[in-house]
């Protein structure tokens, strides 16, 4: 790049122009980065160490909020438990849910643009409007779920679902379940299983492996990368869940569903304990990189790039 | 060429002649197999619309009926028109077109910036500026979510769109920007030579050269982008009190209060499911218009990624 331009004569060279340039396409970002992440993550690694509550200047108390979660907050073990009953239950269904719908509208059927469609629209609405559908689908006596159950299992006793302690954690699970099968994780599934070259299923049936083999031995290794993205984003995902609960559920009953962000969330905004609140968040993203470093780290194991070799 | 990938999926193992009649059985039982299971899940995961729908056209007092039916004896659409009269929803679909449409056009203009500033140029730090980008991606908004609440508190913009709108502006995202850079890494880079020899400034190559060229990739950021933002709930929720400057999502959770106020002399759950689907349909009203870009968007993010 030493070519001489009309340019590059006035002070700065060539590559202090560029320099300069760049620079200034990316100032936006840099403020933004600054402004809205950096320095907030700043100050909220600040304020966890602090009692906030707005009104006065924060008070720095060192490890009293970490302390007081961990010994003093019953209800923080519980979200904390609930989380992640939530997040064991549907990572896996939803990846292995989204893996069978792909594999379905991968099978060449006619119509798969339409069926493609209804697998789509679900995760297309929106949470808040989702959540308030699935409490009217789930009402215990009138909603044609409980009808379903009643009258064609001819089970007397139904749940209450969202009104059921017991009952309600598993409402958002199906209620998530219907947003997310045939979501993101099922497009990029697709897309995924369309870039499996066609020749080894074709070297696989020569050699005289059957389907299961054939999805055994070829499909899932070429998948693994595409698993392995979708397991990272769908449990730190299924993490943060807040918004299903707080609309469909609010919590409870009885805390039924009191999710680690929904702890977050009160006692912040409700009880205005700023510097409490920061500590927990920063919990969870202590939990959420933690699970990420070891799926990174347990992925070299299992996820098979098939660039790596080849090239 | 994605197009080409998305509907190409004809497996070779179908084409293969059938050499027995027995086989030709066994494929067709298969071939029956898939097609209900087809059916049977798109019957699944279009239920709860089909039962929003016919919920929204309901009398109050056929809703409570019991044995449930699914079909309104006759389909009141007044309801839809009576949604406005109880609540300002018109109010509120208007707000949240005015904050995300603005909030998209901010979040790609300035990703659009930073990807090309990325992809195009040298400068000392840019990988490391670049990884930085990356590593905010792993961040959960929680963490952010209080001090930024807390700096606009302090700047007197509470309970005002321009904490949902402003930062907008400034980058977009770590997402936005990703895409953006991977998609103008595929342009060739003589483009921009050639127009620099003919003494183009870098504003004029991005803004007449490369732009017009990535208007697929910009309408697929923007679709991502504005469908997440008409979404969007804890953030808007937090900020706004006001009842008229609501955005949807926040109205559909008040709404909700009012429809199971139990002052109310009957049922409203009918509104509600109206509510709910004037929320969701202009989400699949994009979704229909643009459903190539987006596909494609998602796919391209998993693939890249």
């Amino acid at each position: 790049m030493t070519v001489t331009t009309p340019t590059a004569r006035r002070g700065l060279g060539l590559r202090g122009r560029e320099a300069v340039a760049g620079y200034l396409f990316l100032l936006p970002w840099l403020i933004g980065l600054l402004c809205f992440v950096i320095g907030p993550m700043v100050a909220s690694g600040y304020f966890s160490f602090a009692k906030y509550d707005i009104v006065n200047t924060p008070e720095f108390v060192g490890l009293k909020n970490y302390q007081d979660i961990f010994t003093k907050d019953r209800l923080f073990w519980t979200s904390l438990k609930l989380t992640f009953r939530y997040a064991i239950i549907v990572v896996p269904l939803s990846l292995i849910g989204s893996l069978a719908a792909a594999m379905l509208l991968n099978q060449a059927l006619k119509g798969t643009t339409l069926f493609r469609t209804f697998f789509f629209l679900p995760h297309l609405t929106p949470v808040a409007a989702s959540a308030v559908l699935w409490a009217w689908m789930f009402n215990p006596d009138v909603g044609p779920i409980n009808y379903f159950i009643r009258n064609n299992l001819g089970i007397e006793n139904a749940p209450g679902w969202f009104r059921d302690p017991q009952w309600a954690m598993s409402g958002l699970i199906i209620m998530a379940m219907w947003g997310a099968i045939g979501g993101n994780t099922m497009l990029i599934f697709l897309a995924g299983l369309q870039g499996v070259p066609q020749e080894l299923y074709e070297a696989a049936s020569i050699d005289g492996a059957g389907i299961w083999t054939k999805f055994r031995n070829v499909t899932i290794p070429l998948l693994t990368p595409t698993i392995f993205f979708n397991m990272v984003l769908g449990i730190i995902g299924a993490l943060r869940v807040f918004t299903a609960a707080f609309v469909a559920t609010a919590g409870g009953p009885a805390y039924a569903t009191w999710f680690y962000s929904l702890h977050i969330y009160t006692r912040a905004f409700k009880y205005f304990e700023m510097g409490y609140a920061s500590a927990l968040a920063w919990i969870l993203f202590f939990i959420m990189f933690v699970f990420t470093f070891i799926q990174f780290r347990a992925s070299r194991r299992w996820v098979y790039y098939a660039g790596e070799v080849n090239e | 060429m994605a197009q080409e990938v998305m509907t190409r999926s004809t497996t070779p193992a179908l084409r293969k002649p059938l050499t027995d009649s027995g086989a030709r059985r066994q494929q067709l039982l298969g071939r029956t197999l898939l097609y209900t299971i087809a059916i049977v899940a798109s019957i699944l995961f279009m239920m709860p619309f089909a039962w929003t729908v016919f919920s929204s056209l309901k009398s109050p007092s056929e809703l409570y009926m019991f044995p449930p039916s699914w079909l309104p004896t006759t389909p009141r659409f007044a309801n839809y028109a009576e949604v406005f009269d109880v609540s300002p929803f018109g109010r509120w679909l208007w707000n949240s077109v005015i904050v995300a449409g603005l909030a998209t056009f901010g979040a790609v203009l300035s990703a659009a910036l930073t990807g090309y500033s990325f992809a195009r140029f040298r400068y000392p730090g840019r990988d490391l500026i670049f990884l930085l980008t990356l590593g905010t991606l792993m961040l959960p908004a929680e963490v952010t979510l209080i001090p930024l609440y807390l700096l606009f508190n302090k700047a007197g913009w509470l309970d005002s769109y321009r904490p949902l709108i402003v930062p907008s502006f400034f980058g977009g995202g770590a997402f936005l920007i990703f895409m953006m850079r991977q998609f103008f890494l595929t342009l060739p880079r003589d483009l921009d030579e050639a127009a620099r020899i003919d003494g183009a400034g870098y504003l004029r190559i991005f803004w007449q050269i490369i732009l017009p060229l990535s208007i697929p990739a910009l309408v697929t950021a923007a679709i991502i982008t504005f469908i997440g933002e008409w979404n969007s709930f804890l953030f808007p929720y937090i900020i706004l009190n006001t009842k008229e400057k609501f955005t949807i999502g926040i109205g559909i959770k008040y709404f909700q209060t009012i429809a199971s106020n139990i002052d109310s002399i009957e049922p409203r759950e009918n509104l509600l499911m109206a509510a709910g689907m004037m929320m969701t349909a202009p989400i699949l009203v994009l979704f229909f218009a643009a459903q190539r870009y987006f596909v494609q968007g998602i796919a391209m993010s998993g693939i890249k990624g």
